[in-house]
């Protein structure tokens, strides 16, 4: 449907993904890790729809955005944990 | 900042939707709040992939084409006086007034801890639904999708159609129970047709009654699946195990406006009268957050609350019986999809109970209620206020959910601190809300 | 239940500690307390460890009590995290004002550093610039009282001490009576149950102070001491309603932002407005804070004294009982101090500190 993409910097790295998906979708498409949980075992978004948190990334400097809630922008900056 | 509305809607999913429509065309102002971008909620939820089905296309512009009805895209409700709730949006908060408030806050899913649940490729049924609408990408991953309830159909469809190969559908409801189920289903051949067609265009898909998943398995990622079945165990390989048991109700908002709920049940769900009057003059709810009814359920009762809440008394009352048998409809749900002992029976000592603090089973036995649980464990304490492992837990059996306090989402300090003009909003006399039964 | 030498009546932070010293002592200790351990204003609490400089019977106490701390610190559960204080002065503060905190802290004993404007960036980067500087007290920091306090009656337990998940009615002349009608016997009552002290000792008065506080989610890092404006202990004094800032990193990384304190309030519903103000004080402090995500809010009432000063103590009048409750915002500070001090003189010990400031008869004359 849709063919327009949209660039954003993910984890230091420029990425190009489809426009009009979430930030979740977008991190899955280019390979790039979620949050560690506390013990260090990586977690991925659950419920896809703003309960779990397990989504969360720092995006545009906002730390603990749910990424499953936000449309990537042009330009955006999302970093995970490492 | 003020902002002031006849009707306020909270929720844009079929049941605002409904509610907005009916309202709006007895000339009310009505403010239709949703936290995501687009209205739909999760049943109707924009796919980035595909069009939107008929009908959802049909409500979705009737309702939010009507000039009088505001659709407030990612505002969420941070917290609430009578007559006036504080919401964030992207831009910051602000106060909204109204005379009359209708809560259509939908459900969530009910997803239950096992060993391995943690695992990156584990969600939930209806979540794999919704990562798949907003873009996620599944074209030729291995899914398989197991729990209980219909939806597990609607998500293998959806994993179909975007690209996903579905190996199977584990149901953990018996045969026998599951033939009871759907022979009762003619008294509403509305969902009997649905239920067939979902199986035959699934008729491919091996789909497995009495099986549930024991244990995932992998690394960094999900590799393998153990399930359990009449006839043993076995293993698949797969990428993503989608897994549900249903929905619970999102009542929140509801019970910090101090709205009644219905006793005894694992999980609370709002009490209304036959015009989705709650017990709080001038508050209706509609549709999941009364009880899980479906789809239809949600229409019918979004629009008796748009009537209500603007005094419609008589076109409230004309959707009545179709009400009741929509109602009907939950009952005969909730009647067959029972969890059965199999699902506490697979949690080990060690399994995560509470994702967010990392809290094993283990650490929340022997405690006698879900406050000292949480005070000695952290159980609860995290990002999701409580919510994945309250709603698992009360449905173990094992507490019942507790209280609740603002804010009804993790919110920007700035925004908690928007404070009102004024403490005690002036709101014109509510519309005429009896309670008759 | 029969024969103990020593009941204690309600197991927050004051009462666990009464119960663990006690038992050290050879005493056989019984615990009653119907919620969870350290499940009412204990849990509510903010668990600084900190003396703060309001009245000088309650600094001298809080001191005392913090070098006691040093023997619960060291175990995991109690989630002790050695931040340390740093007093921060606002802006209408001068000079003379920061000096004279600092010589009040350090007369009692205090060790205790001025901090000047540069070194308050240095060490703590998130503050709003312009502030001409402070006070650092490096050997302070935070605990988890609930999990303190379990930690307290677990060792009590370990040497006999028996608890029991009931409510105290009545004080008997030897012992109490439970709200499932039996007699728990004892020599001795001590009374710890906070703000719910005036059910049992109605000659007492407790006036419930209540304060809220909000924690965040997980930003590690962002602060570093548990920031507390100078001027702190007039908010304590102030009798109408106020607010001040307090704002603590807790060992997970979450920031727990206080506070504030009414009178009057009886509930812990939580109050937005107050809630407000509290937010907006801490924003002066912080401007950085208002992008941070909140997770929670809650109120607690503490027990307040007329006097501000807690009641430790034989009661008198009544044969064998004894109080160590109204601690107001010290209680988790103050515990193992004011534990110490009451079980010494129940023992006929003479007392490290002069307990005349917080003699219960002081009021009852």
């Amino acid at each position: 449907m849709k063919t327009s993409r949209v660039s954003l910097t993910v984890n230091g790295r420029r990425c190009d993904v489809s426009a009009d998906i979430s930030v979740a979708a977008a991190l899955a498409e280019v390979g790039a890790p979620f949050r560690r949980a506390l013990n260090g075992q990586r977690r991925a978004p659950l419920c896809g729809m703003g309960v779990c948190f397990e989504c969360r990334a720092t995006v545009d400097g906002q730390a603990h955005v749910r990424t499953c809630m936000t449309t990537v922008r042009e330009g955006m900056q999302v970093t995970t944990d490492a | 900042m003020r902002e002031h509305y006849d009707v306020l809607i909270v929720g844009a999913g079929p049941a605002g939707l409904a509610a907005a429509r009916a309202a709006a065309s007895h000339g009310a102002r009505v403010g239709l709040l949703d936290a995501q971008a687009h209205a739909g909620g999760q049943v109707w939820r924009r796919d980035v992939m595909q069009a939107a089905p008929g009908k959802a296309r049909r409500h979705l512009q009737s309702s939010l084409r009507a000039s009088q009805v505001d659709f407030l895209a990612q505002t969420s409700v941070v917290a609430a006086e009578s007559g006036a709730l504080l919401v964030e949006h992207p831009e910051g908060a602000r106060w909204l007034t109204h005379d009359a408030l209708i809560v259509a806050a939908g459900a969530r899913e009910l997803l239950l801890p096992f060993p391995g649940w943690t695992l990156p490729g584990v969600t939930g049924a209806g979540g794999l639904q919704a990562l798949a609408k907003q873009g996620w990408p599944l074209a030729g991953k291995r899914v398989l999708v197991a729990g209980s309830g219909p939806l597990l159909l609607a998500t293998a469809m959806t994993a179909r159609r975007h690209g996903a190969q579905v190996l199977g559908i584990c149901e953990h409801m018996s045969m026998r129970t599951l033939t009871r189920f759907t022979a009762g289903l003619w008294r509403w051949p509305g969902k009997l047709a649905q239920a067939a067609t979902l199986r035959a265009r699934l008729i491919d898909v091996s789909y497995r009654s009495g099986h549930i998943v024991t244990r995932a398995l992998g690394d960094d990622h999900l590799r393998t699946v153990d399930i359990e079945g009449p006839r043993g165990r076995r293993q698949l390989d797969c990428d993503y195990l989608a897994v549900g048991h249903g929905l619970v109700p999102n009542v929140e908002l509801a019970q910090l406006l101090g709205c009644a709920m219905h006793e005894g049940d694992a999980h609370p769900s709002v009490r209304v009268d036959a015009h989705q009057h709650t017990s709080i003059d001038g508050v209706f709810a509609a549709g999941e957050t009364c009880g899980i009814g479906g789809r239809d359920c949600a229409l019918i009762e979004g629009a008796i609350a748009g009537h209500a809440a603007v005094g419609a008394r008589a076109e409230a009352a004309g959707l009545a019986s179709r009400r009741r048998h929509a109602r009907a409809f939950a009952a005969h749900l909730a009647q067959h999809f029972v969890l059965d002992a199999r699902l506490r029976e697979r949690i080990e000592p060690d399994t995560l109970v509470c994702r967010c603090e990392d809290v094993p089973w283990q650490s929340i036995e022997g405690h006698v209620d879900a406050r000292s649980a949480k005070l000695a464990s952290r159980c609860g304490m995290g990002a999701c206020q409580g919510r994945i492992c309250g709603s698992a837990l009360a449905a173990l059996g094992r507490f019942p959910h507790g209280g609740l306090r603002p804010p009804l989402f993790p919110v920007r300090l700035a925004a908690l601190a928007t404070a009102s003009l004024s403490h005690a909003p002036a709101s014109a006399v509510a519309p005429n809300a009896g309670s008759e039964s | 239940m029969s024969g103990f030498d020593l009941i204690v009546v309600g197991v927050g932070i004051v009462g666990a500690a009464c119960a663990e010293y006690a038992s050290a002592e050879g005493m056989r200790v019984a615990m009653v307390e119907p919620g969870p351990i350290g499940g009412g204003v204990t849990a509510a609490s903010m668990g600084h460890l900190a003396a703060i400089d309001g009245d000088p019977a309650e600094l001298a106490l809080a001191h005392y009590s913090l070098a006691l701390w040093s023997q619960w610190v060291d175990a995991p559960q109690v989630e002790f995290s050695h931040c340390g204080t740093l007093w921060v002065a606002s802006p209408s503060d001068d000079e003379a004002a920061i000096d004279a905190k600092l010589a009040r802290l350090q007369m009692a004993g205090v060790q205790a550093e001025r901090v000047d404007a540069t070194g308050l960036y240095q060490l703590e980067p998130e503050l709003i610039p312009g502030l001409p500087g402070g006070v650092r007290v490096v050997d302070e920091g935070v605990v988890y009282p609930p999990a303190a306090a379990r930690l307290m009656v677990e060792r009590a337990c370990a040497r006999g001490a028996e608890l029991r998940r009931e409510c105290v009615t009545e004080l008997t002349h030897d012992g109490v009576r439970l709200g499932d009608g039996t007699i728990v016997h004892g020599a001795e009552t001590v009374v710890a149950c906070g703000t719910a002290l005036s059910r049992l000792l109605p000659e007492l008065p407790i006036l419930p102070r209540k304060g809220h506080l909000v924690i965040t989610q997980r930003y590690p890092g962002r602060i570093h001491h548990q920031l507390v404006q100078l001027g702190y202990a007039d908010s304590v004094h102030d009798r109408a309603g106020s607010v001040a800032f307090n704002v603590q990193p807790r060992p997970t990384g979450q920031l727990l932002i206080g506070s504030s304190r009414e009178f009057g309030s009886t509930d812990t519903t939580v109050s937005l407005p107050v809630v407000q103000r509290m937010l907006a004080r801490a924003f002066e402090f912080l401007p950085g804070l208002g992008s941070l995500h909140a997770l929670r809010m809650w109120a607690g009432l503490r027990p307040a004294t007329p006097d501000g000063l807690p009641y430790l103590g034989s009661v008198p009048g009544r044969e064998h009982v004894w109080v160590a409750a109204g601690h107001e915002g010290l209680g988790v500070t103050t515990a193992p101090g004011s534990a110490r001090l009451l079980v010494d003189a129940m023992l006929g010990r003479a007392s490290v500190l002069d307990m005349t400031p917080y003699d219960p008869a002081r009021l009852l004359s």
